[in-house]
């Protein structure tokens, strides 16, 4: 079964509100079929509005949004076929468990008896199986999740947006239910729309994210090239822990190039500076810089600590490098462990491919 | 395992529902004193009220002071012939006792109530008695039958001895229009004089219909409030409440104006050649008055339970609803509506409750076939000083409110009810 690299197509869109502002700007997306993508970014990015989009809560100002080839602006959010998973669940109060699943078969005037097999499938597959006749307000947090997952699922919608859904619940639970719908996802394959602002989330259940800013796709990417590749400030900034530097170019190579800094020169990956004279920030991920390297590396300096933080799994380190006193480090603890003491100096080393120079802040 | 929890002690080995208590108490005082005034003026405004006016609605106590001798002979009589001698003696000297004390007058048109004629009967015995015609050492019975044949009228005397009873409940039957028969048994007035059942009805009916419109009108209200951005629904919210605000008595006024027939709306039907001139209809006066300036005035009551039910109500539901492939009807209808049901509830009742004992805009917009039964009762306190039918109707109107709390809480749970 060839999948469809365009199942869900953004085309062009903009939207704006107040006739004022772009809330969305010329948004082009292609989300293949039975991806999980996520949307991510600050509030306010607009990617809760491109959800509603999608639904068919809001109406694009311009452009087009195509599911499966066809254009669906114009069909109301009922005749969609989308699920949707509500930031708050959006369980009816009234009704049980049961009738909450039902709800959407009975719309389709679907038999007594498929409906009744359909939503034992699908709260089996939430391992929620006997909480039938519970009311939600019977549940707990996780459960009510749970049951709005299951009932978003129930009808087999081709497209499953989910808007933020493990906002209100506890980190432990949050964590345990990440990993839920992600397995939920790959057993039924079906294509997710995954809104949210919390990057590790994004990070753990995405085939691939759209980070989000000022209306704008910044990057689209799998989590790891997001995380190791990023292609501007903004998502090296948003995504993970971050080291920047602001420099200018003193010399650009094919994949190298001098930046220097207040009183001193590194060596960076010229990502999206192109010649000499650019500002630029540099960024650099916390875990890429090591203590005491004992290979060769193009970049090394002694820095000054700071401040040491105690992380269970890891230390942080702060330092005071290169005029900064806000450069990270963060060291496994491990038994060979290091000893840290704050006003020690120690030196620091990193390879120039990791060091990414980037549009300046 | 009862005597375990039984022996739990604090460590200065004082049980510990004693040390509890003993914990509690100052703070349960404070709060006895907190609420002490209200629960004073609620006796005192309320509950007192409300016993003096069941004691004045079933009171017949005038009657038993005035002719206790007559009484005591009357309980070994059984009511089927002519009393004998003592009762009719009885009966003189308690007269001539009433007469002394010019008090006549009163039981007169006392028994008079009971059974017509007994004015002119009991006159008749008072001018004998001043002019000292009878003769106390003969038959009292035979010169009592002599001043006026109905004393020799088996009937009468039955009349006095219903009364004998300190208590009645003749004038709630009235408020039925129902009455005691002569032989004691329960019957009905004729047909054309039920005016009373009439009235009950007309209220039953008129608050019904007004809740109904209240409902049809403020509920498409408090949704718009409930889900317009905050600078509108501020707005509306005191459009609502503005007249709310003004006097009751000013916006019936206003209502005589708009609906007279010369008024405001009547005109504006001319103008718009709706109606000819010479045949403006009547909107005021009539059960029309009535429902419009009632369901104006009543609005608010139900708006506003409705939108602080529905502001909880969260708008992703009706959107969850939708996204399910529920049509906006269906997602409506089996979403949202069955949500607003507290508030609805609460609305109706309140509107309902307040309705069937309204009082003034009956009183002057309702003309003769737009007036409730408490316009009927306000008559009684006002014109005919009949307190103790005042009382009994006006007891009976909140036994029916108690009823309609009832039923209401049996079918939709007086839990259910959110008035905000």
């Amino acid at each position: 079964m060839s999948k469809n690299p365009e199942f869900v197509k953004f085309d062009k869109v903009d939207k704006s509100y107040d006739g004022k502002v772009l809330v969305v700007k010329d948004l082009q997306l292609d989300i293949a079929e039975g991806e999980f993508i996520t949307m991510l970014g600050p509030s306010g990015s607009g990617k809760t509005t491109c959800l509603m989009m999608l639904a068919g809560f809001e109406t694009p100002t311009h452009g087009e949004i195509l599911l499966d080839g066809n254009i669906i602006s114009n069909i109301p959010p009922h005749k969609r076929g989308i699920g949707m998973v509500f930031q708050n669940y959006a369980l009816f109060p009234h009704m049980t468990v049961y009738e909450n699943l039902a709800f959407p078969l009975r719309v389709r005037k679907v038999e007594k008896d498929e409906i009744d097999k359909k939503v034992d499938k699908a709260l089996s597959m939430v391992s929620l199986s006997g909480f039938e006749t519970r009311m939600p307000a019977q549940l707990s947090g996780g459960q009510q999740q749970r049951v709005a997952v299951a009932r978003a699922l129930v009808f087999d919608p081709a497209v499953v947006l989910m808007d933020e859904p493990l906002g209100a619940l506890d980190k432990n639970l949050r964590e345990s239910m990440q990993y839920e719908i992600k397995h939920i996802h790959e057993s039924i394959g079906v294509t997710v729309v995954y809104v949210t602002h919390d990057q590790s989330e994004a990070l753990t259940m995405s085939n691939r994210i759209a980070v989000f800013n000022d209306g704008k796709v910044q990057q689209l990417s799998n989590p790891a090239e997001l995380y190791e590749k990023p292609v501007n400030s903004f998502v090296a900034e948003f995504i993970g822990e971050n080291n920047t530097f602001n420099g200018e170019v003193v010399d650009i190579a094919k994949d190298k190039c001098k930046v220097k800094l207040a009183n001193s020169e590194i060596l960076a990956n010229p990502i999206s500076v192109k010649s000499k004279g650019e500002k630029t920030t540099v960024s650099l991920r916390p875990e890429r810089a090591l203590i005491n390297p004992t290979d060769k590396m193009d970049n090394m300096f002694t820095g000054k600590i700071e401040e040491v933080i105690y992380h269970g799994d890891h230390t942080r380190v702060r330092l005071n490098l290169l005029g900064s006193s806000e450069f990270i480090l963060k060291v496994p603890n491990s038994t060979s462990n290091l000893e840290l003491k704050v006003n020690q100096d120690i030196n620091i080393g990193w390879n120039s491919a990791d060091a990414r120079a980037l549009d300046p802040k | 395992m009862s005597s375990e929890t039984k022996q739990i002690l604090t460590t200065d080995g004082i049980p510990l529902e004693v040390s509890l208590k003993k914990a509690e108490r100052k703070n349960k005082i404070k709060a006895f004193l907190l609420v002490a005034p209200l629960l004073l003026f609620l006796v005192i405004t309320y509950i007192f009220p409300i016993g003096e006016m069941f004691t004045r609605s079933i009171d017949d106590k005038m009657i038993t002071n005035m002719l206790p001798k007559t009484f005591k002979e009357m309980e070994s009589w059984d009511g089927q012939e002519l009393p004998p001698e003592e009762i009719f003696s009885a009966f003189y000297y308690d007269y001539k006792a009433l007469v002394e004390k010019q008090e006549h007058g009163k039981l007169g048109q006392r028994l008079n109530k009971e059974k017509n004629g007994f004015n002119s009967t009991t006159k008749r015995l008072f001018r004998n008695i001043k002019r000292k015609k009878i003769d106390e050492s003969a038959s009292i019975k035979e010169q009592m039958m002599k001043v006026h044949k109905n004393w020799g009228k088996v009937e009468y005397w039955q009349a006095i001895k219903r009364t004998a009873p300190p208590y009645t409940l003749a004038k709630y039957l009235k408020g039925m229009d129902m009455y005691y028969a002569a032989d004691g048994s329960i019957a009905q007035v004729e047909e054309d004089r039920r005016i009373h059942r009439i009235l009950w009805l007309r209220t039953l009916e008129i608050a019904f219909f007004v809740t109904v419109f209240c409902f049809l009108m403020g509920y498409p209200i408090a949704h718009l409030l409930a889900t317009l951005p905050m600078k509108y629904s501020n707005l509306l919210m005191i459009c609502v409440l503005l007249p709310f605000w003004t006097s009751l008595l000013v916006r019936t006024a206003s209502w005589m104006i708009l609906l007279q027939q010369q008024g405001v709306v009547n005109d504006f039907f001319v103008m718009i050649g709706l109606v000819a001139d010479d045949s403006r209809p009547e909107m005021m006066y009539n059960k029309v008055g009535t429902y419009v300036a009632m369901t104006q005035i009543l609005l608010p009551f139900m708006v506003l339970p409705l939108y602080s039910v529905m502001k909880t109500i969260s708008p992703s539901l009706m959107r969850a609803g939708k996204s399910l492939g529920g049509t906006p009807f269906v997602a409506f209808w089996k979403v949202y509506f069955p949500l607003t049901i507290p508030g609805i509830g609460a609305g109706c009742l309140l509107v309902f409750i307040l309705a069937i004992g309204y009082y003034i805009t009956p009183a002057l917009v309702g003309g003769a076939s737009g007036t409730l039964i408490s316009n009927q009762i306000a008559f009684h306190m006002k014109q005919t000083l009949d307190w103790s039918f005042a009382s009994a109707m006006g007891l009976m109107l909140l036994t029916g409110v108690l009823v309609i709390y009832w039923i209401y809480n049996k079918l939709v749970g007086v839990d259910n009810i959110k008035l905000g």
